[in-house]
């Protein structure tokens, strides 16, 4: 396939991170908006999770689409993978 | 009410902004028919293998397993460890190299190369009509399921749009989305969107379940706060009345290990097209493999936030005085509607809608509405941010689930209906836009199931109830036709037929114990109670499955066989051992399998 899904996959989660932790670093210290989540700031932890993922997932993307190009440029010489028997 | 802000909005419409660009981004690479319907065979093995639990990862599951948990506790999580795990190490173990060696296209396109034409066509036809109404029951579910959350009722206010539309604005974008993504990328977009999908359930679900946890008191807090045997998945199954569900260890183990859980990820081509789209054999076997690694997980994920919504404690209606600086009282009342109240932990009570008063059970217990389980746990731990993503991983889930069905109607539709019955020899670019517009025309009846839906409402019940009699008997047929080169094709079309036959009569003469005669069984006449409607569902499993491989089996010798050079790569046994030795061993499908066995009876002690 032309596209490494974990570009668009990583891409999605850093944007998401990236929301997620702004809002919650502005909107700390707003007991009464944390208060459904026992008084956690859900939004700043959970974004800087999706943060990190996103952007190894976009790392890796990267990698793999690299690889995707060189492999169009040469087609491999002995066909492909080798198959069952 | 539900309070939604603009980040919410953000990150929903972010993800749909992602959604159709994958469908755009792969829109050049649809050359062939072989792109669109089999992803050009190209995917690595751990994207297929996440796509092969999310397409059955669809708002059946996880707001079902979720109301499972709410109800039954953690015996819910057989559904995995007896349901799916082994039959998804047997698949990729023993039935994927014929279905993927076969060059099948498709799952009723094995059962023509394997059995006969007829076997084919009646697997075909089924096997569409139950896609198409799968998913209408899918879009009706989710549009249901916005307007009992209220998502968009701030944007219909806002926009100054009549709230009745909700249901048809929900049904209508959900189905130009799914749409266009696959007539754009075809099952690449589908397969590319269901691991999208599989990220985002647990991006929205853990954090729920590690906020749940941590405000009951964690794992011992919510031992404390539910009955002792909704904590143990195998304690009291050996007899029916000592667990939650009503059933003893051999309908259990027969019903749901073998028949049921088999007979789904063995059979249904939903989740086996995901596999055949990988890029050889050796890594179509993986597939399902892969697939189970995480699906062990996801007891914690999807069953936990329904036991956690019963085990919190049901909210009152409480006054707070409080005296202010100048010496004013203060009352701070908060009220908490007659469904909240009546109903159990965060699982409202079912009202009577003309009444006003919480509908009561034969013994006097009010109806719980276990389906509102997770959405409520989602609406009452998560912060506006978070609550945007963790609706968006719902909405998600919703989408996925019919995107699977709609991509596996369209190639069941061009080359098992159209291709071989009604225009043969046609173009390859001509099966391509048959496939494209397949996709519409199963989304347009999709549609018109979930409003049918709306009207006759015991449609969804029937629907299922007729699929149950279908899917029963399948895995009897395909198990024959593996393993056993003397099956015939004529046996295994009257086996089909038996089984399903034998399905109805089943329901027919048997009732769970609550229930009237209906469409809940007994409609010939009642000879048997089960103690619940699970324990009568799987020994109707049981009955079917049994009687299609009686019949098939007497049939095969009845008839003559197929010549056995036919049946090379079909058959096991005229199948030649493929050749591994390039392969390092614990790189071997069979190393994986045996790991992931551990840790499936791992996690049943651990549950036990």
């Amino acid at each position: 396939m032309s596209l490494d899904l974990r570009i668009p996959m990583g891409l999605m989660f850093t944007l998401v991170g990236v929301i997620l932790s702004a809002f919650g670093l502005a909107t700390r210290g707003n007991a009464k908006r944390y208060a459904p989540s026992l008084g956690i700031n859900a939004n700043l932890w959970w974004g800087l999770v999706l943060l990190v993922f996103g952007l190894t997932m976009l790392l890796l993307g990267r990698r793999g689409q690299t690889r995707i190009e060189k492999e169009r440029q040469l087609p491999p010489a002995d066909g492909e993978e080798r198959r069952g028997h | 009410m539900l309070n939604l802000t603009s980040v919410d909005w953000l990150i929903m419409l972010l993800y749909f902004v992602f959604v159709l660009g994958i469908g755009f981004a792969l829109k050049r690479s649809m050359k062939t028919s072989k792109d669109f319907f089999q992803a050009g065979r190209a995917l690595p093995a751990w994207i297929c293998g996440l796509a092969f639990i999310s397409a059955n990862l669809g708002a059946q599951e996880v707001i079902g397993m979720g109301a499972s948990g709410a109800k039954y506790g953690l015996e819910t999580a057989q559904f995995y460890g007896i349901g799916a795990i082994p039959a998804m190490i047997f698949v990729g173990i023993f039935m994927m190299p014929f279905y993927y060696g076969s060059k099948a296209r498709s799952v009723p396109e094995f059962l023509r190369m394997r059995f006969d034409e007829k076997t084919r066509a009646l697997n075909a036809c089924s096997f569409a009509v139950m896609t198409v109404f799968s998913s209408g029951i899918s879009m009706y579910a989710m549009a249901r399921l916005i307007q009992a959350l209220h998502v968009f009722d701030g944007l219909f206010y806002a926009l100054g749009w009549r709230t009745e539309g909700i249901f048809t604005f929900s049904i209508v974008l959900s189905a130009v989305i799914v749409l266009a993504y696959i007539f754009l990328g075809g099952l690449t977009s589908a397969i590319y969107n269901e691991v999208l999908q599989f990220f985002l359930i647990i991006a929205g679900f853990l954090p729920l379940v590690l906020i749940g946890l941590r405000s009951i008191g964690g794992w011992n807090g919510l031992k404390a706060s539910v009955p002792l045997q909704y904590m143990h998945e195998w304690k009291g199954v050996s007899h029916a009345a000592t667990n939650p569900m009503g059933i003893e260890i051999i309908g259990l183990g027969m019903g749901l290990g073998f028949v049921l859980g088999s007979g789904y990820w063995c059979t249904d081509f939903l989740v086996i097209q995901t596999a055949m789209a990988s890029r050889n054999v050796e890594s179509a076997r993986r597939v399902p493999l892969i697939a189970a690694v995480p699906k062990m997980l996801f007891p914690f994920l999807v069953i936990l936030p329904g036991l956690l919504a019963i085990g919190m404690a049901t909210p009152k209606t409480t006054t707070v005085e409080s005296r202010g600086a100048n010496g004013s009282i203060f009352h701070e009342t908060t009220v908490v509607s007659p469904e909240v109240a009546e109903g159990r932990g965060l699982v409202p009570a079912k009202m009577n809608p003309v009444t006003g008063k919480a509908m009561l059970d034969a013994s006097g217990q009010p109806l719980l509405d276990y389906d509102m389980a997770t959405p409520n746990m989602l609406l009452h731990f998560f912060p506006t941010g978070i609550l945007g993503l963790g609706l968006t991983a719902l909405l998600a889930s919703f989408m996925s689930g019919m995107a699977g069905n709609v991509t596996a109607f369209n190639t069941v539709f061009t080359y098992d209906l159209y291709q071989s019955y009604i225009h043969k020899g046609g173009s390859d670019q001509h099966y391509l836009a048959v496939g494209r517009w397949a996709t519409v025309g199963g989304i347009l009846l999709s549609i018109g199931t979930a409003y049918a839906a709306i009207n006759f409402n015991n449609i969804m019940d029937t629907l299922q109830l007729v699929f149950s009699f279908v899917n029963a008997p399948l895995f009897a047929t395909f198990l024959l036709g593996m393993f056993w080169k003397r099956a015939t094709g004529h046996a295994a079309f009257s086996g089909l037929i038996a089984g399903t036959a034998t399905a109805m009569l089943h329901h027919g003469l048997t009732l769970p114990i609550e229930a009237r005669p209906g469409i809940h069984g007994g409609w010939i006449a009642v000879l048997h109670h089960y103690p619940s409607d699970m324990a009568q569902n799987f020994w109707t499993a049981i009955f079917a499955f049994s009687a299609n491989f009686i019949v098939t089996v007497v049939v095969s010798y009845c008839t003559k066989a197929k010549p056995e050079a036919e049946l090379v790569g079909l058959v096991h046994s005229l199948t030649p051992k493929p050749e591994r030795s390039h392969i390092v061993w614990w790189k071997r499908p069979e190393a994986l399998a045996v790991a992931i066995l551990l840790g499936a009876i791992g996690l049943n002690i651990f549950f036990y």
